[in-house]
């Protein structure tokens, strides 16, 4: 159980995703998870082992690490990176819920019409629509969130991005105030850096998905709302089915070429 | 033999659940076994070695870090993940009699093996059952051994070969803590999920049975 496990729960969910939510998704585990497992981890393997205090009192190298550090940034990252994970399982699980009423009523006969077997419910992409898109865009926001509340937390721990290179200390039981050196500060303030600027990027890219959710969805209940008012007319009615025909041709042929493309 | 053989397990178990089932699987795997392979195994790697006594005394501190963690909180842990766990076989394993029967007699004798009812609810409630009391077993355990889900920064020892009363430094105390409270809080959220998905099953079947009662007396 590792973080592939996290790439296989989160790339089933990429499928039913917006554009910029498979950038995102490409975001966080190429910049993110894979830069954390790869290189962080190695900055920050070594850190109490390599914290050094200008004293013998033993005990006193520890109490200071530990009130200098009271939570490793490599574990607040890690913590950070799944929380802001987890909401993509809300879409998932309701794509899932979709499938399993969709197949229940196949097994019925409703819908034969609609499907050859199930094979294609199974590997059917939804549109981000109705009950679906609330799904979707709550999952955007607690992501916000998450990413907001951790990025300030890290800050309002460390004092800032930077990590200082040497620390004065005076907790019990060292003697009197002491020097303690931290192992690697630029190296790991060059990962804090880049870390802080990854994760605002997925706000960026948070916040841009998020609007253009709502303005597609405005988009679309203003487009109903001029239909409904128009009179319903034979010639209308003519054009409506072959406004219809049109956007389904138009969601196929978006269809394939995203199956192609992922 | 490693965590992704749990994670496989659990998969397995999940195409059986009900949704507040399938919850409950997703928090385990993302709440509890990521967070505990990804970030809490590393807290606790070096401990021993981080654990330091204000004495030259050989064979002190072995003795002293023996005394104040008997077992080790990562180690305890890793058992809870996995005795919470293996319940849900019970299932599994009822779902695969289910369809072996059925292959032997070469008839269908039930209309989906893997729907929950009959003996399987039964299974499935005992399951239910079991998890939520190794959950809590887990935590009073973990509560008596040291004293509540703190971690102090400095314990006195003083065992034999220690000469005198020892102060000892345990490493990283208030990490490790907040990940103790984290394993805490994910802990009685599973079991709020369960005892939720338990009342949920009880309800939904007594009302059936009350249904099917109902209609056989009308008739």
């Amino acid at each position: 159980m590792d973080w592939g496990a996290l790439h296989t729960i989160l790339g089933g969910v990429n499928k039913h995703s917006t554009s910029i939510g498979k950038i995102w998704l490409t975001v966080l585990f190429i910049f993110r998870i894979m830069i954390l497992v790869v290189a962080a981890e190695r900055v920050w393997g070594d850190e109490q082992d390599d914290f050094v205090c200008n004293t013998l009192q033993p005990g006193c190298r520890n109490v200071c690490y530990d009130h200098f550090f009271p939570i490793s940034h490599i574990r607040l990252w890690a913590l950070q990176l799944i929380f802001v994970s987890t909401p993509a399982l809300l879409v998932a699980m309701h794509v899932a819920y979709r499938r399993h009423e969709k197949k229940r009523q196949f097994r019925k006969g409703d819908q034969k019409c609609e499907y050859k077997d199930i094979e294609e419910i199974r590997k059917q992409r939804f549109r981000i629509e109705g009950s679906l898109w609330w799904t979707y865009t709550s999952s955007i926001f607690f992501r916000l969130i998450f990413e907001a509340v951790f990025m300030y937390a890290f800050y309002f721990m460390y004092d800032g991005f930077r990590m200082p290179r040497l620390m004065k200390c005076n907790a019990w039981p060292c003697p009197n105030t002491v020097d303690c050196f931290v192992s690697r500060p630029t190296e790991k303030t060059v990962f804090t850096i880049f870390m802080i600027a990854v994760s605002s990027i997925c706000i960026l890219l948070n916040v841009a998905e998020l609007f253009y959710l709502l303005t597609k969805f405005f988009l679309r209940r203003s487009k109903k709302a001029g239909n409904s008012k128009q009179q319903p007319n034979h010639e209308n009615k003519e054009e409506t089915k072959q406004n219809e025909m049109n956007e389904l041709i138009s969601d196929s042929c978006q269809n394939t070429v995203i199956g192609f493309s992922s | 033999m490693s965590w992704a053989f749990l994670r496989d397990l659990l998969s397995g178990v999940n195409k059986y659940s009900t949704g507040i089932g399938r919850i409950w699987v997703a928090v385990v795997f993302m709440f509890r076994l990521l967070v505990y392979v990804a970030a809490a195994e590393n807290i606790w790697k070096h401990e021993h070695d981080e654990f330091e006594c204000n004495i030259k005394q050989p064979g002190c501190e072995n003795v002293c870090f023996d005394h104040f963690f008997p077992v080790s909180h990562i180690r305890l842990w890793a058992l809870q993940l996995i005795m919470v766990s293996t319940p849900s076989l019970l299932v599994v394993f009822h779902v695969a009699y289910r369809e072996n029967r059925q292959k032997q007699h070469n008839q269908k004798l039930y209309r989906n093996p893997g729907k929950i009812d009959g003996g399987l609810l039964y299974t499935y409630l005992i399951s239910l059952i079991l998890k939520t009391g190794l959950e809590i077993v887990f935590l009073v355990l973990f509560y008596k051994l040291y004293n509540g889900f703190k971690i102090p920064h400095l314990v006195k020892c003083d065992i034999k070969p220690c000469p005198n009363t020892v102060d000892c430094y345990i490493s990283k105390p208030t990490e490790k803590m907040i990940f103790l409270y984290f394993l805490a809080a994910t802990s009685c959220l599973c079991i709020v999920l369960n005892l939720s998905e338990l009342s949920y099953l009880i309800f939904k079947y007594s009302i059936k049975c009350y249904l099917k009662r109902h209609m056989k007396k009308q008739q």
